[in-house]
């Protein structure tokens, strides 16, 4: 630049010095990025980390799912001691959260109910999104005729009523881990193949997909490659809100006793023993399933909630 | 508008079927006749009874069989109680049920509706974070667990509301309470989002600059159109009530339906099962076929025949 005005200054004498001012040095920097570029995924944690419930709601699942691994182990007692004399006892230094009407003790059987509740929820939304994204990827990538006949079945399905084939399965099938997790998935997994349809079908006339289809890259490469990481955003998403609806599920299924059978313990199966006693003043023997069992709901709403703000930034205006 | 009607209705035949057909298919892959366990039978008094029951013939003889007394509303009878058949069973039980969930879905629809308006007027303030947060509140308590605590809340500690039963409006309420609680929550957060998206149109700014009432403007102009939204989940919603009064029903101790459900679960009472999973489907499918009928009519700028590509 300086060698520039000293030229324009030789060569052009009839303008006056004080025409020229110097450079302001900050503004020379005005085009630079002061800040490293953002991912996508980047960004979207930035925006997660600003919103405080749903913070709340991931560091209390870090929690429950550490609780879970150790928790049974923090405790003396085990699932299934039976200790009669012990029964119905007030929380304590001994039984932290109390003991049930066989002795067992509370605490332990709340971190393994977390278990069993968590491990029901995460299994269910993992077999949703495998058979969601492969079938609503297929269906909304095709189109036409076999979308057509695809989203047919799919609305038929969606029409049945969830709850109620699912209590029919399992009354056939009877109640145990697999058979809910199966009972949970039959019908489960309509959703996510919805708006994975959805996305697809807005993503596919895009350009980028044009380039790679021009190269000769195969249809499920373009699926796996360019479409499916594109519509991760809304899959997460809808799998955040999958969970707590699992967890419900199965607490439902516990509490109409279609759920994990005795000795063992699912938060649905506590709350629904600890009924019985409500008129007889046992308080905490349903308070720390009910507690668990809202605060983890509570938490992975609000989690979900937080994630469609944060991936979602059209969504937020 | 028609065709999109016919359409929808054949649909709804077509899952009926589907449900029906699951039924039937599932009742008989359940290992054993229902008349193995009964003792003092022999031979050829199981043989009268099998016939009795069609159990002699052919699977699809029996299928169709079965259709045509589905089709008839006749739903056998029940195995662990001989003397009432699933049919006095329903129309014993359901008119509690109903009583209950259209209750229940009333004060939802109300207060989740109020709920989800104050909270847009006051977007981003103090009562729409308050009002919000016990929405989401709401969304994650399971009813029953609501229940239980209401009893306990109420009933055992301050013992100013009675813990069960179904005889007089003060019985109704912590049931009624427990059920609406969710769908409420769930209306009033789409309430929200919903008309703080109408609140910004233009027909809106021309009410306000002709100086209309926020109150007119709100219930006279904004809520119309706000409400699309709510109308097309209350299928979704009437299915979580139904299902709902399931357990309620069971926590309360009131004789509808539900309780006979569950009480079938229990003691494997397959044909009270499959009657009453039938019926409710049927039922619910029903409500869900009349709210997207409803809907078309409702909103003029949906001609649902033309629109393919989304459903």
């Amino acid at each position: 630049m300086s060698l520039l005005s000293e030229k324009q200054k030789n060569s052009s004498p009839s303008i006056p010095d004080e025409w020229f001012s110097p450079l302001n040095k900050q503004k020379q920097d005005a085009e630079k990025l002061t800040r490293p570029s953002l991912s996508y995924w980047k960004d979207a944690w930035q925006r997660l980390v600003k919103n405080k419930l749903a913070m709340t709601g991931l560091l209390f699942l870090v929690f429950l799912a550490i609780m879970a691994v150790f928790g049974p182990i923090l405790s003396p007692h085990s699932v299934t001691d039976i200790n009669l004399p012990n029964q119905n006892q007030l929380p304590s230094s001994t039984h932290w959260f109390g003991t049930d009407e066989l002795g067992r003790d509370v605490f332990t059987r709340t971190w393994y109910g977390a278990r069993i509740s968590l491990f029901v929820a995460l299994m269910a939304a993992l077999i949703d999104f495998t058979i969601g994204i492969i079938y609503g990827g297929i269906s909304g990538y095709k189109g036409g005729k076999t979308d057509n006949m695809m989203m047919r079945i799919v609305e038929i399905l969606y029409g049945l009523p969830y709850l109620l084939v699912v209590i029919m399965l399992l009354v056939v099938m009877g109640p145990s881990l697999t058979t809910i997790i199966i009972a949970l998935s039959v019908t489960g997994w309509v959703g996510m193949a919805r708006i994975v349809r959805g996305q697809v079908l807005q993503l596919k006339n895009l350009e980028f997909v044009l380039a790679s289809k021009s190269f000769g890259t195969k249809t499920i490469r373009i699926i796996r490659k360019n479409l499916l990481p594109n519509t991760m955003g809304p899959i997460i998403v809808q799998m955040t809100l999958t969970i707590p609806s699992a967890i419900f599920a199965e607490a439902f299924l516990s509490f109409l006793g279609l759920g994990i059978q005795a000795p063992f313990a699912s938060w649905g199966v506590m709350a629904n023993d600890a009924l019985g006693t409500i008129l007889s003043g046992h308080w905490w023997r349903l308070f720390f399933p009910a507690f668990f069992i809202s605060a983890t709901m509570f938490a992975f709403n609000v989690l979900g909630d937080g994630l469609q703000d944060a991936l979602d930034p059209k969504l937020r205006e | 508008m028609l065709q999109y009607i016919v359409k929808r209705f054949l649909m709804m035949i077509i899952t009926l079927l589907i449900i029906v057909t699951l039924t039937f298919i599932l009742m008989h892959s359940v290992p054993g006749s229902p008349f193995n366990e009964e003792r003092g039978t022999n031979a050829t008094i199981q043989a009268n009874l099998e016939a009795h029951y069609h159990l002699d013939e052919p699977l699809y003889v029996q299928y169709f069989i079965y259709l045509k007394s589905i089709v008839t509303f006749d739903f056998g009878p029940s195995i662990k109680q001989p003397t009432s058949s699933v049919n006095d069973l329903l129309s014993r039980g359901f008119p509690i049920s109903l009583e209950l969930g259209l209750v229940s879905i009333t004060v939802a629809i109300i207060s989740g509706i109020l709920l989800g308006i104050i909270a847009a007027l006051r977007h981003n303030g103090m009562i729409d974070y308050i009002a919000m947060t016990i929405a989401v509140l709401g969304i994650s308590i399971p009813n029953f667990i609501l229940a239980t605590q209401l009893i306990q809340t109420f009933a055992v500690y301050f013992k100013i509301l009675p813990a069960a039963t179904w005889s007089s409006p003060m019985h109704m309420i912590l049931p009624t309470l427990a059920l609406a609680t969710g769908p409420m929550a769930i209306i009033a957060r789409l309430t929200r989002s919903s008309m703080l998206e109408v609140l910004t149109q233009d027909y809106i700014k021309m009410a306000k600059a002709k100086g209309l009432s926020p109150v007119k403007i709100v219930f006279k102009h904004a809520l119309k159109n706000a409400l699309m939204p709510v109308v097309t989940i209350l299928g979704t919603l009437l299915a979580g009530i139904l299902t709902g009064t399931f357990v309620l029903e069971q926590i309360f101790a009131i004789p509808g339906m539900g309780k006979y459900f569950v009480e079938s679960i229990n003691t494997r009472d397959y044909p009270v099962i499959m009657g009453t999973t039938v019926f409710y489907s049927a039922f619910l499918i029903l409500m869900l076929f009349l709210v997207d009928v409803v809907y078309g009519l409702l909103d003029p700028r949906i001609k649902l025949h033309t629109k393919e590509g989304e459903s």
